[in-house]
């Protein structure tokens, strides 16, 4: 696994301003977040759609990612369609399914997938270090930036660890079963990972204070507009100023 | 042993390691490798142990062709991988627990396990080292760890990359005592070339994408 999977490519939004697409992501996702009925989330699932394809995304990794998510959104499906009140649609044994329960279900997971393709497409396609730093630029507080970038080069980190621990294992014949000494090498694996983990992040922080770093990252590359972005973002912004205005009517 | 045929191999981000590269070992040949940092060395030992897979080729290994995980099992028993990182390798707590890791695994009984334990570190010189937290030994005493970790399961064959990177001269010695007394067929990846002349009897350069066998005299002059 590497995080950043969908950065690697050349697409037209590969190449937009990560600025940009911070802006006009976050006003999609609040309105298709709050939009109702079955219409206007087919709606953003279609610009969604639209928008992996420009992207040009590895399908079947897509595929991937949107089935975790979609777990969860099975968990609604069990739940949602016998317990909200409405108009009764059959029922199986003492539970009653209704129709707007049922509705209901389906505007989320319409709803849901349209936000998360968008953000996989916009966002996924930039590599986290430009994603922080755009955030710098729109003037987020920088602890917060820090975090959310720290978070993200540790939890690469621990995933390193973990790759190099099982090959360890690997090339020493290790095949799990139901034994002591299969429970006792799964227990050395999670305890090495958190100190091995910590001692490397130790030291990539005194790597980074031998080299001057006082809790601040200065800002090398900025960002410079171009007609690419200009047209994006209108566009991005025509289309959710018309979910908007369908809002409305 | 080992045959591997017009081999390529194409890391996630697209970077081709390997022009199409041929490699043989037979049993008995002890062998070196050479060539300039990032030419491929230890991406071909790993293609071998089947930690990664390669992209076009073929790879044989004790004459059957080795492609899925389930063919590598059999490998992995047969022949020992030591990392270029001895971090890569261990990952016990104590030294005597990662040393009986892979015998334990090969289905060895606790006894034997002991046995091989001693009779590794008495080889190696850990003796003493054996309660030892593996994280905090010196980068020295864990090469010889890792090795140790390796000879317990006493392979048929053994890769070696770069087994004397960082040690001390009488470090060094060890290991070559090690492998002409107790290692019979074995391939070693070093940027050290004594070592190399003092232990092989054959040596390959791996070069832009291509492996070339050379003469061990050319290798200084180089
Ligand atoms: N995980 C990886 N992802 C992408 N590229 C990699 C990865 N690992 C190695 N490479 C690249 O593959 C090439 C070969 O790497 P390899 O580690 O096999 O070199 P090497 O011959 O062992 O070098 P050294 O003498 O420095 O150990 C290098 O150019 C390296 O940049
Ligand atoms: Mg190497």
């Amino acid at each position: 696994m590497h995080l950043e999977e969908f950065a690697e490519g050349a697409s037209l939004l590969h190449r937009l301003d990560p600025r940009v697409k911070f802006i006009t992501l976050m006003a999609f996702i609040l309105l298709t977040a709050v939009v109702k009925g079955l219409g206007l989330p087919l709606y953003a699932l279609a610009v969604s759609t639209v928008l992996v394809a420009v992207a040009r995304l590895p399908l079947r990794k897509l595929v991937n990612r949107l089935a975790v998510v979609n777990i969860f959104v099975l968990l609604l499906w069990i739940f949602i369609p016998f317990s909200y009140p409405g108009k009764e649609l059959f029922s199986l044994g003492p539970l009653t399914v209704s129709q707007e329960g049922l509705l209901y279900v389906l505007s989320i997971t319409m709803k849901t997938n349209a936000i998360v393709l968008a953000t996989i497409a916009i966002l996924g396609t930039s590599e986290i270090f430009s994603l922080a730093h755009a955030l710098v630029h729109l003037r987020m507080p920088e602890k917060l930036v820090h975090l959310f970038f720290f978070f993200y080069r540790y939890i690469s980190v621990l995933h390193e660890e973990y790759i190099k621990l099982k090959r360890a294992m690997t090339v020493r014949c290790f095949t799990p079963g139901t034994n002591m000494h299969t429970y006792r090498s799964f227990a050395y694996l999670v305890g090495m990972l958190l100190v091995r983990s910590y001692e490397r992040s130790q030291r990539i922080y005194q790597a980074m204070l031998c080299r001057g770093f006082d809790g601040r990252f200065p800002l090398i590359r900025h960002f410079a507009l171009t007609g690419k972005d200009i047209i994006f973002c209108i566009l991005m912004v025509s289309l959710t100023v018309s979910m908007a205005m369908l809002v409305l009517l | 042993m080992i045959k591997v045929k017009n081999l390529n191999f194409i890391y996630p981000n697209g970077k081709a390691v390997f022009k199409g590269i041929d490699f043989s070992l037979k049993k008995g040949e002890k062998v070196g490798l050479v060539g300039p940092n990032g030419s491929g060395k230890t991406t071909l030992f790993h293609l071998i142990m089947g930690l990664l897979t390669p992209s076009m080729g073929e790879i044989r290994i004790f004459g059957k062709p080795r492609n899925k995980e389930s063919d590598f099992k059999e490998v992995r028993r047969r022949i020992g991988l030591l990392f270029q990182d001895s971090d890569d390798q261990l990952f016990c707590p104590t030294v005597e627990e990662d040393i009986a890791f892979g015998p334990l695994n090969l289905g060895k009984s606790a006894e034997e396990v002991r046995d091989i334990v001693s009779e590794t570190c008495e080889l190696l010189g850990l003796k003493g080292l054996e309660k030892q937290v593996t994280y905090r030994l010196s980068g020295g005493e864990k090469r010889l760890v890792a090795l140790a970790t390796v000879f317990a399961m006493r392979p048929e064959c053994y890769l070696l990359d770069e087994p004397t990177t960082g040690l001390d001269e009488e470090t060094t010695e060890r290991i070559i005592k090690f492998l002409t007394e107790h290692a019979d067929t074995y391939v070693i990846i070093s940027h050290d070339h004594e070592l190399i002349e003092r232990v092989c009897d054959k040596v390959y350069r791996l070069n832009g994408g291509r492996l070339e066998r050379v003469d061990k005299i050319s290798l200084d002059k180089k």
